[in-house]
């Protein structure tokens, strides 16, 4: 849990209005890529850019409620949780979001690195 | 606490290892359990092998329990040790490797060898048998180096194998000693329509040809047969039948005569050992198929686990091949002999032949070869020896009707019945599952129990349990094909609600109709808006979010996430001109690999998503359209300008056709080729569309397909003019989107619609005319998709810009 202290670092990423609702759009940082999703609610949901199964590249999925459908091989994934839904197996990283004034900030810390 | 029993089993192979899982299911506690296996691999499954050796499916997702399951279980697993000796005295196993264990309980599941025959230089390099992972990882090994394979053995797995050959880009001949294939399996007519089928995919037959001799030095160069012919060879596989592999039992003194002697429950002439699986030989009978052994398996789990259980009186077996676009099927007995009688049906039009034999007003056999589905149902019928005195003969051969006497009862069958044979589980398996974990669907039962997850042969069975399980509460429209989990509407279904109420946008197709998600799914997002554009072509608006990858983006997406671009190139041909743009502009953005598509096209591989409309920009040519379920590629032969037979412009011909078609949405991707003459240089035999010049005239050929089931398209008109080859192609592909569902390919289409009906439809002049009006105003509206893309500085920010956060 010490992780929450302080170590958050928030990074702005995109204005909300700009970003395409219902699909995806890859963001990068230093060495990581992240999928960052406008869902039809409104929610924005961020997760790490590769599927679990083969390294399919997230942001370009088919968005349907929270869930994204990769692209490679068709694997649903829980945007919230970035589980892997069944019958396959796995998961992918999830980060936090925070919107201020118009403009989304993405935590780099990831969440499961949180919960740890 | 009282001493476990020790329980040792000699072959980690199917049979082994199936009755080990039902063990641990009746007594879970009650045993040691330590397996044997020569092989180095945990168990997996030895039928899959030919969809491995066909490259449908890997190694890995072919075993069955990985060794963390027998770690799980507290099982010592030794592979790649074999037992060398069994001493009955002292009750103790010996390996090869020097382990001695004792056992209180020895199960013997050793499995066959495959049949070597014994001919000169059968010792060569490069001649193998077909049983293992090893030699399958050898056959896909050896066809990197060598082309040309024979295969020894026309039965099943003779035929899987050459298939896999194919598969694997090696020219394959199947020697057989008697005049007909799968003999021991099909009947004449049957086994020459496998003939035909497998020579349409490439197969060539040597028949009636005995090998007398294996040529070459070290190596495999080629065979002689006994009548002094010859054949050429690089690797031969011999599947010429099995031998149980009983040896170590004969030394041990346990009573052998083609297989270890069994009773009812599977006991050998020795306390305490008892054989299962091809090794065993039951009342005369040694069985080289999984489903009898798995109901052996059963068996000696009860019996072994001291739980009541009835006797393994014997199994009925069918066979099915496992060999992509052929169906057969064959079960019980079925060559025609005294006292029987035979109910057939030969469709030689659609390739279909269904034939059941009878003796005693029973049915005691089957052969069925293109249509496979009436399979299950017919093999209960023989196993519970229906009597069929009061039933409509012809009705045998199809599904059963409203008062459903032609069918039989799932109900009659007991608890240990296996369903799936491919993966072993049984009613009492798939019912319980149905009951407890509230499963409504064959999808659901076979993501829980995997029963139809892999050859899918026992999927009406399935859903006969479905039904008996759940009673009222089955829904029968839950069993069609729906579109997808979303919705138990089928397609016509939704193409006609459509039309009907008026709906316009993929979001209001889902309230309407009552989605069960919200939003859909990968499956029913993209057939919709295909629909949405289809029936309303001047008033729908594409919706892109609803649009796989590839065709939101218009550049195909590659494995690591990058894409090629293939620009339009109409009938493949090009000008030094166009030709340099292409070089300047992969230059430039160092496109990592540059490649001629199968449809005669320039592909820029490897392109960054971020490169995509500034490349569209400089390229400055319309796309290709070789991504989206559309109209792809017109490929054209050079036709009469250049070539000494040609008796037509197929160039000319291909370029307009597809300048008329590109862009065009299809329900699944269209390609088409033009040939100057019969010789076929565009190969338009397996195109969507084939178009083939004969002397003044052309012939159109529909369905063909080159992909993964291979097929011949066939042909449905011959027209005289060029602006009839347009004419009939509007025609063609316009019925093709409004009939077609999402994802069907034209192979699949004709199939389902039948090639005759297809010929109705084009020969009819006023459907043909009406259906062009339709194409007209679906050709109207389309735009390119690059150009659109370069124009809108949204369209750039939405799909293609990469947010660098800093
Ligand atoms: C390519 C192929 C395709 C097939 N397709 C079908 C099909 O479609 N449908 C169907 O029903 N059947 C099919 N079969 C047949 C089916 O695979 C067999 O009937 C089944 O695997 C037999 O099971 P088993 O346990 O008796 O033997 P196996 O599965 O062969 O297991 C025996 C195991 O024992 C090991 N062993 C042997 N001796 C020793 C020893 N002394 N010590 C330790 N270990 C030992 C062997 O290495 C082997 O792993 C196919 C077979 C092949 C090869
Ligand atoms: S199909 Fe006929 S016209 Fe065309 S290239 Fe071949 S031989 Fe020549
Ligand atoms: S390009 Fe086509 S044939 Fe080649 S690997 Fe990909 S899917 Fe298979
Ligand atoms: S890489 Fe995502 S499903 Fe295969």
């Amino acid at each position: 849990m010490n992780n929450l202290n302080g170590e958050r670092s928030w990074v702005e990423v995109a204005m909300y209005d700009e970003l395409p609702v219902n699909s995806g759009k890859t963001v990068r940082f230093k060495d990581k890529e992240l999928a960052i999703f406008r869902l039809t609610s409104g929610k924005i949901l961020v997760i790490e850019n590769r599927c679990p199964h083969k390294d399919g590249v997230l942001a370009e999925g088919i968005v349907s409620g929270e869930y994204v459908f990769c692209p490679l091989h068709d694997r649903k994934i829980d945007l919230s949780s970035g589980l892997v839904q069944n019958p396959d197996t796995g998961c992918v990283k999830t980060f936090d979001v925070s919107i201020e004034n118009g403009k989304v900030y993405i935590d780099l810390l990831e969440k499961s690195e949180i919960a740890s | 606490m009282t001493q476990k029993e020790k329980l040792v089993v000699i072959g980690n192979g199917m049979a082994g290892v199936n009755t080990v899982e039902h063990i641990l299911k009746l007594a879970p506690n009650q045993f040691d359990i330590t397996i044997f296996g020569s092989e180095p691999h945990p168990n997996y499954n030895r039928i899959l092998l030919s969809y491995v050796l066909a490259g449908d499916s890997k190694v890995d997702d072919i075993v069955i329990n990985s060794y963390e399951w027998y770690k799980e279980h507290g099982i010592s697993l030794y592979t790649g040790e074999t037992i060398t000796k069994i001493n009955t005295e002292s009750k103790t196993v010996t390996s090869d490797k020097g382990t001695t264990i004792s056992y209180d309980k020895l199960i013997i599941s050793t499995g066959s060898n495959a049949f070597m025959l014994p001919l000169p230089g059968a010792d060569k390099e490069g001649v193998i048998a077909y049983r293992t992972i090893q030699d399958c990882e050898y056959m896909m090994e050896a066809a990197k180096n060598y082309k040309k394979a024979v295969v020894i053995g026309g039965g099943l797995l003779g035929l899987e194998a050459a298939r896999g050959f194919l598969n694997l880009g090696m020219k394959v001949d199947v020697v057989h000693i008697c005049d007909s294939i799968m003999e021991r399996q099909l009947d004449r007519t049957a086994s020459k329509m496998l003939q035909d089928k497998l020579e349409s995919q490439g197969m060539n037959f040597l028949l009636n040809k005995q090998t007398e001799k294996i040529l070459g030095k070290d190596r495999v160069k080629g065979l002689k047969f006994s009548d002094g012919s010859k054949v050429d060879a690089d690797l031969v596989v011999m599947a010429v039948g099995i031998t149980p592999n009983v040896q170590l039992a004969v030394d041990a003194g346990i009573e052998v005569k083609r297989g270890i002697v069994v009773n009812d429950f599977l006991e050998t002439s020795i306390k305490d050992i008892f054989a299962v699986g091809e090794c065993a030989e039951h009342r005369g009978i040694g069985y080289g198929l999984v489903a009898p052994l798995f109901e052996q398996g059963a068996v000696l789990a009860k019996n072994i686990a001291g739980v009541d259980t009835n006797p393994y009186e014997g199994s009925v077996v069918y066979t099915k091949l496992k060999v992509s676009g052929v169906d057969v099927f064959s079960g019980g007995q079925f060559i025609d002999g005294e006292n029987t009688k035979s109910i057939k049906i030969e469709d030689e039009f659609s390739g279909i032949y269904k034939k059941v034999l009878i003796r005693e007003n029973k049915i005691i056999g089957a052969v069925l070869f293109g249509d496979t589905s009436d399979g299950s149902r017919l093999m209960q019928m023989i196993r519970n020896e229906t009597d069929i005195t009061g039933f409509e003969k012809a009705a045998i051969l199809q599904e059963p009707g409203e008062n459903g006497n032609a069918g039989s009862s799932v109900a009659d069958m007991s608890d240990e019945e296996i369903i799936c044979g491919c993966n072993g589980v049984s009613k009492g398996e798939i019912c319980s599952a149905i009951k407890e974990q509230g499963l409504t669907s064959v999808e659901e039962v076979k993501n829980c129990t995997t029963a139809s997850r892999s050859c899918g042969g026992c999927k009406p069975l399935v859903n006969d349990l479905l039904e008996y399980t759940l009673g009222d509460e089955f829904d029968k429209s839950a069993q069609k094909e729906t579109m997808c989990e979303c919705i138990d509407l089928e397609k016509d279904e939704i193409v006609t609600q459509i039309k009907e109420k008026g709906l316009s946008h993929v979001r209001e197709v889902m309230s309407v109709l009552g989605w069960k998600n919200d939003e859909g799914c990968s499956k029913c997002r993209p057939a919709i808006n295909y629909y949405l554009g289809m029936v309303n072509p001047e008033q729908y608006k594409d919706d892109s979010t609803s649009r796989f990858v590839n065709e939101r983006m218009h550049a195909n997406i590659q494995k690591d996430g990058t894409y090629s671009v293939v620009p339009r190139m109409y009938g493949g041909v090009t000008n030094p001109a166009d030709l340099k743009k292409i070089a300047t502009v992969a230059e430039k953005y160092n496109v990592p690999k540059v490649k001629i598509t199968g449809g005669q096209r320039i592909d820029l591989l490897g392109v960054k998503k971020e490169d995509l409309t500034n490349m569209w920009e400089e390229l400055d040519m319309p796309s290709g359209y070789a991504y989206g379920k559309a109209v792809r590629t017109v490929k054209t032969c050079v036709g009469e300008e250049f070539c000494r037979f040609g008796t037509a412009d197929s160039m000319g011909m291909g370029i307009q056709i597809e300048k008329r078609f590109e862009r065009l949405n299809t329900p699944a991707k269209v390609k088409m080729a033009v040939s100057g003459c019969p010789r076929n240089c565009a190969e338009s035999g397996i195109k969507d569309l084939g178009v083939v010049a004969i002397d003044g005239g052309w012939e159109l050929y529909a369905g063909g397909n080159g992909g993964v089931k291979l097929r011949k398209g066939d042909l449905v008109s011959t027209v005289k003019t060029e602006a009839e080859v347009i004419e009939y192609t509007e025609a063609y592909l316009q019925y093709y989107r409004e009939t077609g569902v999402y994802g069907e390919r034209t192979s699949e289409w004709v199939e389902r619609l039948g090639v005759q009906h297809i010929q109705d439809v084009l020969a009819d002049e006023t459907k043909r005319k009406e259906l062009c009006g339709r194409m007209d105003t679906a050709l109207s509206v389309l735009k390119d998709p690059w150009k659109e893309a370069v124009k809108s500085e949204k369209i750039q920010k939405d799909l293609y810009e990469v947010i660098e956060a800093k």
